[in-house]
Protein backbone atom coordinates (compact mmCIF):
# COMPACT_ATOMS: atom_id res chain seq x y z
CA UNK A 1 0.00 0.00 0.00
CA UNK A 2 1.53 3.14 -1.14
CA UNK A 3 -1.63 5.35 0.45
CA UNK A 4 -0.56 8.44 2.25
CA UNK A 5 -3.82 10.39 3.54
CA UNK A 6 -3.45 10.60 7.92
CA UNK A 7 -5.63 12.72 9.69
CA UNK A 8 -2.94 15.55 9.39
CA UNK A 9 -3.28 15.52 5.50
CA UNK A 10 -7.37 15.16 6.41
CA UNK A 11 -7.01 18.75 7.79
CA UNK A 12 -4.99 20.32 5.63
CA UNK A 13 -6.89 18.75 2.60
CA UNK A 14 -10.26 20.65 5.03
CA UNK A 15 -8.64 24.01 3.09
CA UNK A 16 -10.60 22.26 -0.16
CA UNK A 17 -13.84 23.28 1.69
CA UNK A 18 -12.70 26.71 2.74
CA UNK A 19 -12.27 27.36 -1.27
CA UNK A 20 -15.88 26.21 -1.55
CA UNK A 21 -16.86 28.03 1.50
CA UNK A 22 -15.66 31.51 0.63
CA UNK A 23 -16.79 31.18 -3.30
CA UNK A 24 -20.48 30.71 -1.80
CA UNK A 25 -19.63 33.30 0.66
CA UNK A 26 -18.55 35.57 -1.80
CA UNK A 27 -21.28 34.72 -4.62
CA UNK A 28 -24.20 35.17 -1.84
CA UNK A 29 -25.10 31.56 -2.84
CA UNK A 30 -26.57 31.23 0.57
CA UNK A 31 -25.61 27.57 0.92
CA UNK A 32 -22.86 27.78 3.15
CA UNK A 33 -25.12 26.53 6.08
CA UNK A 34 -25.77 23.73 3.69
CA UNK A 35 -22.12 22.83 3.01
CA UNK A 36 -21.24 23.04 6.32
CA UNK A 37 -23.55 20.31 7.74
CA UNK A 38 -22.96 18.46 4.76
CA UNK A 39 -19.16 18.07 5.30
CA UNK A 40 -19.70 17.53 9.02
CA UNK A 41 -22.12 14.98 8.15
CA UNK A 42 -20.04 13.22 5.54
CA UNK A 43 -17.08 13.18 8.20
CA UNK A 44 -18.72 11.22 10.62
CA UNK A 45 -20.90 9.49 8.67
CA UNK A 46 -17.83 7.86 7.17
CA UNK A 47 -15.40 7.85 10.23
CA UNK A 48 -18.72 5.21 11.64
CA UNK A 49 -18.93 3.52 8.73
CA UNK A 50 -15.63 3.24 8.73
CA UNK A 51 -15.29 1.60 11.98
CA UNK A 52 -18.35 -0.53 11.73
CA UNK A 53 -16.96 -1.94 8.52
CA UNK A 54 -12.98 -2.26 9.99
CA UNK A 55 -15.55 -4.63 13.35
CA UNK A 56 -17.41 -6.63 10.35
CA UNK A 57 -15.01 -7.31 9.04
CA UNK A 58 -12.91 -9.08 11.61
CA UNK A 59 -15.65 -10.52 12.82
CA UNK A 60 -16.62 -11.87 9.13
CA UNK A 61 -19.89 -13.73 10.52
CA UNK A 62 -22.36 -15.08 7.57
CA UNK A 63 -25.39 -13.91 9.62
CA UNK A 64 -24.06 -10.12 9.86
CA UNK A 65 -23.21 -9.82 6.53
CA UNK A 66 -26.12 -11.12 5.58
CA UNK A 67 -28.62 -8.43 7.53
CA UNK A 68 -26.25 -5.47 6.88
CA UNK A 69 -26.61 -6.88 2.46
CA UNK A 70 -30.66 -6.67 3.57
CA UNK A 71 -30.36 -2.96 5.21
CA UNK A 72 -28.51 -1.50 2.79
CA UNK A 73 -31.01 -2.85 0.37
CA UNK A 74 -33.87 -1.55 2.54
CA UNK A 75 -32.47 1.75 3.09
CA UNK A 76 -32.17 1.88 -1.04
CA UNK A 77 -35.64 0.78 -1.43
CA UNK A 78 -36.61 3.74 0.61
CA UNK A 79 -34.85 5.78 -1.20
CA UNK A 80 -36.18 5.09 -4.60
CA UNK A 81 -39.54 5.15 -2.89
CA UNK A 82 -38.85 8.85 -2.29
CA UNK A 83 -38.65 9.40 -5.93
CA UNK A 84 -42.17 7.46 -6.69
CA UNK A 85 -44.58 10.63 -6.07
CA UNK A 86 -47.37 8.96 -4.92
CA UNK A 87 -47.16 5.60 -6.95
CA UNK A 88 -48.96 2.93 -4.82
CA UNK A 89 -46.73 -0.10 -3.38
CA UNK A 90 -43.88 2.03 -3.85
CA UNK A 91 -41.98 0.99 -0.98
CA UNK A 92 -42.64 -2.58 -1.65
CA UNK A 93 -41.77 -2.23 -5.47
CA UNK A 94 -38.55 -0.54 -4.71
CA UNK A 95 -37.51 -3.30 -1.69
CA UNK A 96 -38.46 -6.07 -3.86
CA UNK A 97 -36.82 -4.88 -7.23
CA UNK A 98 -33.47 -4.14 -5.72
CA UNK A 99 -33.55 -7.31 -3.20
CA UNK A 100 -34.15 -9.19 -6.68
CA UNK A 101 -31.56 -7.13 -8.95
CA UNK A 102 -28.82 -7.53 -5.87
CA UNK A 103 -29.52 -11.12 -5.18
CA UNK A 104 -29.24 -12.73 -8.68
CA UNK A 105 -26.32 -10.31 -9.66
CA UNK A 106 -24.40 -11.42 -6.60
CA UNK A 107 -24.76 -14.70 -7.23
CA UNK A 108 -24.15 -14.83 -10.98
CA UNK A 109 -20.52 -13.26 -9.25
CA UNK A 110 -20.08 -16.03 -6.87
CA UNK A 111 -21.38 -18.56 -9.16
CA UNK A 112 -18.36 -16.76 -11.23
CA UNK A 113 -15.91 -16.70 -8.74
CA UNK A 114 -15.16 -13.23 -9.07
CA UNK A 115 -16.26 -12.47 -5.45
CA UNK A 116 -16.25 -14.98 -2.40
CA UNK A 117 -19.36 -14.38 0.40
CA UNK A 118 -16.47 -12.63 2.61
CA UNK A 119 -18.12 -9.39 4.22
CA UNK A 120 -14.79 -6.65 3.20
CA UNK A 121 -16.46 -7.95 -0.81
CA UNK A 122 -19.89 -8.35 -0.36
CA UNK A 123 -21.02 -5.52 1.82
CA UNK A 124 -19.25 -2.82 -0.86
CA UNK A 125 -20.18 -4.51 -4.16
CA UNK A 126 -23.76 -4.86 -2.51
CA UNK A 127 -23.92 -1.53 -1.84
CA UNK A 128 -22.92 -0.28 -5.37
CA UNK A 129 -25.13 -2.95 -7.03
CA UNK A 130 -28.31 -1.31 -4.63
CA UNK A 131 -27.14 2.22 -5.23
CA UNK A 132 -27.32 1.76 -9.01
CA UNK A 133 -30.37 -0.05 -8.76
CA UNK A 134 -32.33 2.38 -6.65
CA UNK A 135 -31.08 5.49 -8.66
CA UNK A 136 -32.03 3.37 -11.61
CA UNK A 137 -35.66 3.06 -10.47
CA UNK A 138 -36.12 6.32 -9.05
CA UNK A 139 -35.26 7.56 -12.50
CA UNK A 140 -38.06 5.20 -13.79
CA UNK A 141 -40.53 6.33 -11.42
CA UNK A 142 -40.17 9.70 -12.40
CA UNK A 143 -40.85 8.89 -16.50
CA UNK A 144 -43.52 6.69 -15.61
CA UNK A 145 -45.21 9.28 -13.83
CA UNK A 146 -43.96 12.13 -16.20
CA UNK A 147 -45.32 9.75 -19.25
CA UNK A 148 -48.34 9.06 -18.09
CA UNK A 149 -49.38 12.71 -17.56
CA UNK A 150 -48.38 13.52 -21.16
CA UNK A 151 -49.81 10.63 -22.73
CA UNK A 152 -52.99 10.00 -20.92
CA UNK A 153 -54.97 10.87 -23.77
CA UNK A 154 -53.29 8.51 -26.35
CA UNK A 155 -53.90 5.61 -23.35
CA UNK A 156 -57.42 6.58 -23.15
CA UNK A 157 -57.63 6.05 -26.79
CA UNK A 158 -55.88 2.75 -26.22
CA UNK A 159 -58.34 1.34 -23.48
CA UNK A 160 -61.34 2.52 -25.21
CA UNK A 161 -60.56 0.84 -28.25
CA UNK A 162 -60.12 -2.45 -25.73
CA UNK A 163 -56.76 -2.72 -25.62
CA UNK A 164 -55.52 -4.36 -21.50
CA UNK A 165 -53.37 -2.41 -19.57
CA UNK A 166 -50.02 -3.48 -20.65
CA UNK A 167 -51.22 -2.72 -24.33
CA UNK A 168 -52.39 0.50 -23.52
CA UNK A 169 -48.96 1.24 -21.41
CA UNK A 170 -46.15 -0.44 -23.61
CA UNK A 171 -44.84 2.63 -25.11
CA UNK A 172 -44.71 4.26 -21.66
CA UNK A 173 -42.90 1.03 -20.01
CA UNK A 174 -40.48 0.57 -22.55
CA UNK A 175 -39.48 4.23 -22.23
CA UNK A 176 -39.36 3.86 -18.79
CA UNK A 177 -37.18 0.95 -18.53
CA UNK A 178 -34.86 2.51 -20.68
CA UNK A 179 -34.62 5.58 -18.93
CA UNK A 180 -33.73 3.70 -16.18
CA UNK A 181 -30.62 1.68 -17.87
CA UNK A 182 -29.49 5.07 -19.75
CA UNK A 183 -27.35 6.24 -17.48
CA UNK A 184 -25.67 2.94 -17.11
CA UNK A 185 -25.75 2.33 -20.47
CA UNK A 186 -24.23 5.82 -21.51
CA UNK A 187 -21.35 5.94 -18.36
CA UNK A 188 -20.42 2.15 -19.86
CA UNK A 189 -19.76 3.65 -23.29
CA UNK A 190 -17.49 6.29 -21.93
CA UNK A 191 -15.82 4.55 -18.94
CA UNK A 192 -12.01 4.86 -19.16
CA UNK A 193 -12.48 7.74 -21.36
CA UNK A 194 -13.83 10.50 -19.70
CA UNK A 195 -13.92 9.02 -16.31
CA UNK A 196 -11.94 6.15 -14.20
CA UNK A 197 -14.45 4.93 -11.83
CA UNK A 198 -14.19 4.53 -8.44
CA UNK A 199 -13.55 1.21 -7.94
CA UNK A 200 -10.87 1.34 -10.67
CA UNK A 201 -9.35 4.60 -9.28
CA UNK A 202 -8.99 3.02 -6.28
CA UNK A 203 -7.43 -0.15 -6.85
CA UNK A 204 -4.79 2.02 -8.63
CA UNK A 205 -4.79 4.88 -6.03
CA UNK A 206 -3.86 1.96 -3.77
CA UNK A 207 -0.87 0.28 -5.76
CA UNK A 208 -2.83 -1.93 -7.65
CA UNK A 209 -0.93 -3.11 -11.03
CA UNK A 210 -3.75 -0.78 -14.09
CA UNK A 211 -3.98 -4.37 -15.80
CA UNK A 212 -5.67 -5.73 -12.85
CA UNK A 213 -7.52 -3.13 -11.82
CA UNK A 214 -9.73 -2.64 -14.92
CA UNK A 215 -10.46 -6.16 -14.59
CA UNK A 216 -12.09 -5.11 -11.62
CA UNK A 217 -13.62 -2.52 -13.69
CA UNK A 218 -15.51 -4.58 -16.04
CA UNK A 219 -16.91 -6.91 -13.62
CA UNK A 220 -18.65 -3.71 -12.11
CA UNK A 221 -19.41 -2.26 -15.53
CA UNK A 222 -21.04 -6.00 -16.35
CA UNK A 223 -22.77 -6.00 -13.01
CA UNK A 224 -24.13 -2.56 -13.06
CA UNK A 225 -25.73 -3.39 -16.23
CA UNK A 226 -27.68 -6.51 -14.85
CA UNK A 227 -28.75 -5.01 -11.37
CA UNK A 228 -30.04 -1.82 -13.53
CA UNK A 229 -31.82 -3.44 -15.95
CA UNK A 230 -33.45 -5.94 -13.37
CA UNK A 231 -34.23 -3.27 -11.31
CA UNK A 232 -35.90 -1.41 -14.09
CA UNK A 233 -37.85 -3.86 -15.48
CA UNK A 234 -39.59 -5.56 -12.25
CA UNK A 235 -40.01 -1.81 -10.95
CA UNK A 236 -41.79 -0.54 -13.97
CA UNK A 237 -43.81 -3.81 -14.50
CA UNK A 238 -44.44 -3.81 -10.71
CA UNK A 239 -45.19 0.35 -10.92
CA UNK A 240 -47.62 0.71 -13.84
CA UNK A 241 -50.54 -0.77 -12.68
CA UNK A 242 -50.52 1.60 -9.82
CA UNK A 243 -51.94 3.84 -12.35
CA UNK A 244 -55.16 1.80 -13.28
CA UNK A 245 -58.69 1.09 -10.62
CA UNK A 246 -59.45 -2.05 -10.59
CA UNK A 247 -62.37 -1.50 -13.47
CA UNK A 248 -58.73 -1.14 -15.64
CA UNK A 249 -59.49 2.82 -15.71
CA UNK A 250 -56.77 5.20 -15.63
CA UNK A 251 -56.88 7.41 -12.88
CA UNK A 252 -54.04 9.81 -13.62
CA UNK B 1 -85.00 -6.06 -25.40
CA UNK B 2 -82.92 -3.07 -24.55
CA UNK B 3 -79.08 -3.43 -25.48
CA UNK B 4 -78.35 -0.85 -22.52
CA UNK B 5 -80.55 0.66 -19.63
CA UNK B 6 -79.40 2.89 -17.18
CA UNK B 7 -81.04 3.65 -13.86
CA UNK B 8 -80.42 6.27 -11.76
CA UNK B 9 -77.09 6.83 -12.91
CA UNK B 10 -75.08 9.37 -10.79
CA UNK B 11 -71.73 10.42 -11.21
CA UNK B 12 -70.06 12.76 -8.81
CA UNK B 13 -66.22 14.11 -7.89
CA UNK B 14 -65.96 14.40 -4.21
CA UNK B 15 -69.42 16.03 -3.09
CA UNK B 16 -70.05 17.85 -6.76
CA UNK B 17 -72.63 16.17 -8.85
CA UNK B 18 -71.51 15.91 -12.17
CA UNK B 19 -74.37 13.73 -13.54
CA UNK B 20 -77.70 12.76 -11.28
CA UNK B 21 -80.45 10.63 -11.93
CA UNK B 22 -79.64 9.57 -15.52
CA UNK B 23 -82.60 7.15 -16.55
CA UNK B 24 -82.19 6.13 -20.38
CA UNK B 25 -82.70 3.11 -22.57
CA UNK B 26 -81.07 2.68 -25.79
CA UNK B 27 -82.00 -1.10 -27.94
CA UNK B 28 -79.63 -2.42 -30.53
CA UNK B 29 -79.28 -0.72 -33.88
CA UNK B 30 -80.55 2.64 -32.36
CA UNK B 31 -78.87 5.91 -33.01
CA UNK B 32 -79.10 8.38 -30.47
CA UNK B 33 -77.76 11.64 -30.79
CA UNK B 34 -76.89 13.50 -27.02
CA UNK B 35 -76.48 17.58 -27.64
CA UNK B 36 -76.61 20.10 -24.53
CA UNK B 37 -74.40 23.37 -23.73
CA UNK B 38 -70.55 22.50 -22.28
CA UNK B 39 -70.15 21.22 -19.60
CA UNK B 40 -73.32 19.62 -18.82
CA UNK B 41 -72.59 16.32 -18.17
CA UNK B 42 -72.61 14.70 -21.54
CA UNK B 43 -69.13 13.39 -22.47
CA UNK B 44 -69.08 11.91 -18.56
CA UNK B 45 -71.99 10.22 -19.20
CA UNK B 46 -70.61 8.60 -22.77
CA UNK B 47 -67.46 7.55 -21.27
CA UNK B 48 -69.42 5.80 -17.75
CA UNK B 49 -70.98 3.78 -21.18
CA UNK B 50 -67.93 3.54 -22.10
CA UNK B 51 -66.19 2.02 -18.79
CA UNK B 52 -63.68 4.50 -19.11
CA UNK B 53 -65.37 6.21 -15.97
CA UNK B 54 -67.66 4.03 -13.35
CA UNK B 55 -70.55 5.88 -12.16
CA UNK B 56 -70.96 6.68 -8.41
CA UNK B 57 -74.83 5.69 -8.21
CA UNK B 58 -77.75 3.49 -9.68
CA UNK B 59 -77.48 0.69 -11.98
CA UNK B 60 -76.21 0.20 -15.37
CA UNK B 61 -77.27 -3.06 -17.56
CA UNK B 62 -75.40 -4.00 -20.75
CA UNK B 63 -77.17 -7.18 -22.92
CA UNK B 64 -78.78 -8.00 -19.65
CA UNK B 65 -76.04 -8.07 -17.10
CA UNK B 66 -74.86 -5.46 -14.74
CA UNK B 67 -71.69 -3.64 -16.74
CA UNK B 68 -69.59 -4.68 -13.04
CA UNK B 69 -69.71 -8.60 -14.16
CA UNK B 70 -67.85 -7.90 -17.70
CA UNK B 71 -64.43 -7.85 -17.79
CA UNK B 72 -63.84 -4.19 -18.78
CA UNK B 73 -61.39 -5.09 -21.64
CA UNK B 74 -63.38 -7.65 -23.03
CA UNK B 75 -66.54 -4.86 -22.58
CA UNK B 76 -64.54 -2.05 -24.31
CA UNK B 77 -64.44 -4.27 -27.36
CA UNK B 78 -68.07 -4.42 -27.91
CA UNK B 79 -68.43 -0.81 -26.79
CA UNK B 80 -66.54 1.15 -28.24
CA UNK B 81 -65.58 5.36 -27.63
CA UNK B 82 -63.85 7.56 -30.27
CA UNK B 83 -62.44 10.79 -29.28
CA UNK B 84 -62.86 14.04 -30.07
CA UNK B 85 -59.51 14.97 -31.84
CA UNK B 86 -58.09 11.87 -31.50
CA UNK B 87 -54.65 10.78 -31.05
CA UNK B 88 -52.94 8.43 -33.77
CA UNK B 89 -50.88 6.02 -32.79
CA UNK B 90 -47.08 5.44 -33.67
CA UNK B 91 -46.01 6.37 -37.07
CA UNK B 92 -48.10 5.07 -39.79
CA UNK B 93 -51.76 4.54 -41.05
CA UNK B 94 -50.52 0.95 -40.65
CA UNK B 95 -50.01 1.26 -36.90
CA UNK B 96 -53.39 2.39 -36.26
CA UNK B 97 -55.10 0.39 -38.07
CA UNK B 98 -53.25 -2.73 -36.79
CA UNK B 99 -53.74 -2.08 -33.31
CA UNK B 100 -57.37 -3.61 -32.82
CA UNK B 101 -55.34 -6.53 -34.21
CA UNK B 102 -52.72 -6.32 -31.69
CA UNK B 103 -54.41 -6.63 -28.82
CA UNK B 104 -56.40 -9.14 -30.15
CA UNK B 105 -53.69 -11.33 -30.85
CA UNK B 106 -55.06 -11.52 -34.66
CA UNK B 107 -52.72 -11.45 -37.68
CA UNK B 108 -53.72 -7.99 -39.83
CA UNK B 109 -56.27 -7.77 -41.67
CA UNK B 110 -54.55 -5.66 -44.43
CA UNK B 111 -57.46 -6.38 -46.72
CA UNK B 112 -59.96 -5.08 -45.05
CA UNK B 113 -58.02 -1.84 -44.14
CA UNK B 114 -57.18 -1.15 -47.91
CA UNK B 115 -61.11 -1.57 -48.70
CA UNK B 116 -62.02 0.19 -45.12
CA UNK B 117 -59.10 3.11 -46.36
CA UNK B 118 -60.55 3.14 -50.15
CA UNK B 119 -64.11 3.83 -48.63
CA UNK B 120 -62.79 6.59 -46.61
CA UNK B 121 -61.09 8.69 -49.38
CA UNK B 122 -57.83 7.46 -49.02
CA UNK B 123 -55.95 5.18 -51.21
CA UNK B 124 -54.18 1.46 -50.80
CA UNK B 125 -50.82 4.09 -50.77
CA UNK B 126 -51.51 5.53 -47.14
CA UNK B 127 -51.77 2.37 -45.46
CA UNK B 128 -47.52 3.87 -45.08
CA UNK B 129 -48.31 6.79 -44.83
CA UNK B 130 -46.53 9.18 -41.98
CA UNK B 131 -49.81 10.23 -39.79
CA UNK B 132 -47.76 13.42 -39.18
CA UNK B 133 -48.84 14.04 -42.73
CA UNK B 134 -52.20 13.77 -42.76
CA UNK B 135 -54.67 16.32 -42.53
CA UNK B 136 -57.39 17.16 -39.81
CA UNK B 137 -60.46 15.49 -41.20
CA UNK B 138 -58.14 12.46 -42.69
CA UNK B 139 -56.97 12.31 -39.34
CA UNK B 140 -60.92 11.74 -37.56
CA UNK B 141 -61.10 9.32 -40.54
CA UNK B 142 -58.47 7.22 -39.53
CA UNK B 143 -59.27 7.40 -36.13
CA UNK B 144 -63.04 5.93 -36.47
CA UNK B 145 -61.85 3.39 -38.88
CA UNK B 146 -59.37 2.42 -36.20
CA UNK B 147 -62.41 2.16 -34.17
CA UNK B 148 -64.59 -0.44 -36.30
CA UNK B 149 -61.67 -2.52 -37.90
CA UNK B 150 -63.46 -5.30 -35.75
CA UNK B 151 -66.69 -4.29 -35.58
CA UNK B 152 -67.85 -3.45 -32.22
CA UNK B 153 -71.84 -3.78 -31.30
CA UNK B 154 -72.35 0.36 -29.86
CA UNK B 155 -70.34 2.75 -31.24
CA UNK B 156 -69.90 5.82 -29.30
CA UNK B 157 -68.78 9.35 -30.97
CA UNK B 158 -67.76 12.11 -28.60
CA UNK B 159 -68.14 15.46 -31.26
CA UNK B 160 -65.87 13.52 -33.75
CA UNK B 161 -67.05 16.25 -36.64
CA UNK B 162 -66.31 19.07 -34.35
CA UNK B 163 -63.62 21.26 -35.94
CA UNK B 164 -63.80 19.38 -39.38
CA UNK B 165 -64.91 21.23 -42.45
CA UNK B 166 -67.74 20.80 -44.45
CA UNK B 167 -67.01 18.54 -46.69
CA UNK B 168 -64.94 15.82 -43.91
CA UNK B 169 -68.56 16.63 -41.81
CA UNK B 170 -70.53 15.25 -43.99
CA UNK B 171 -68.04 12.50 -45.51
CA UNK B 172 -67.64 11.39 -41.19
CA UNK B 173 -71.77 11.82 -41.33
CA UNK B 174 -71.97 9.22 -44.21
CA UNK B 175 -69.62 6.98 -42.58
CA UNK B 176 -71.48 6.70 -39.27
CA UNK B 177 -74.74 6.34 -40.99
CA UNK B 178 -73.11 3.64 -43.21
CA UNK B 179 -72.08 1.68 -40.08
CA UNK B 180 -75.72 1.81 -38.35
CA UNK B 181 -78.35 1.38 -41.23
CA UNK B 182 -75.64 -1.19 -43.67
CA UNK B 183 -74.00 -2.60 -40.51
CA UNK B 184 -76.38 -2.58 -37.57
CA UNK B 185 -74.16 -0.55 -35.32
CA UNK B 186 -75.50 1.07 -32.11
CA UNK B 187 -74.37 4.44 -32.14
CA UNK B 188 -74.11 6.98 -29.68
CA UNK B 189 -73.02 10.27 -30.85
CA UNK B 190 -72.27 13.76 -28.63
CA UNK B 191 -73.20 16.48 -30.91
CA UNK B 192 -72.77 20.46 -31.11
CA UNK B 193 -74.15 20.69 -34.73
CA UNK B 194 -77.09 21.99 -35.33
CA UNK B 195 -77.67 20.22 -38.81
CA UNK B 196 -76.85 17.09 -36.93
CA UNK B 197 -79.18 17.11 -33.90
CA UNK B 198 -81.54 18.50 -36.61
CA UNK B 199 -81.75 15.51 -38.49
CA UNK B 200 -81.20 13.30 -35.11
CA UNK B 201 -83.41 10.19 -35.45
CA UNK B 202 -83.31 10.13 -31.76
CA UNK B 203 -82.70 13.30 -29.58
CA UNK B 204 -81.97 13.64 -25.54
CA UNK B 205 -80.69 17.07 -24.46
CA UNK B 206 -78.30 16.65 -20.99
CA UNK B 207 -78.36 20.13 -18.98
CA UNK B 208 -76.66 20.91 -15.33
CA UNK B 209 -76.11 16.48 -15.51
CA UNK B 210 -79.48 15.97 -15.65
CA UNK B 211 -81.35 14.39 -18.75
CA UNK B 212 -84.15 17.51 -19.59
CA UNK B 213 -86.02 16.92 -22.73
CA UNK B 214 -85.84 15.22 -26.46
CA UNK B 215 -87.12 11.54 -26.42
CA UNK B 216 -86.22 9.78 -23.18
Amino acid sequence: MNLAVNNQSLVLALGLVMIALAIGWHEKLGIDRDMIIGVVRAVIQLFVVGYLLKYVFRLNNVWLTAILILIIIFNAGYNAKQRSNGIPRALPISIGAILISTTVTLGVLMLAGAIKFIPSQMIPISGMIASNSMVAIGLCYRNLNAQFKQERQAVLEKLALGADLKDASKEILRDSIKTGMQPTIDSAKTVGIVSLPGMMSGLIFAGVDPVRAIKYQIMVTFMLMSATSIGSVLACYWAYRGFYNERKQLTI
Amino acid sequence: MSLITLKNVGYRVDQTPILTDINLTIDAREWVTIAGPSGSGKSTLVRIIASLLSKTSGELVFDGQPIESYDPIVYRRRVSYSFQQPTLFGNTVRDNLAFPYQIRQLSFDEERAITGLEYVGLTASDLDKAVNDLSGGQRQRVALLRNVMIYPEVLILDEVTAGLDAENKAFVWSMIQHFNQDDGLTIIAITHDQEEIDAAKRLITIEDGRLVGGSL
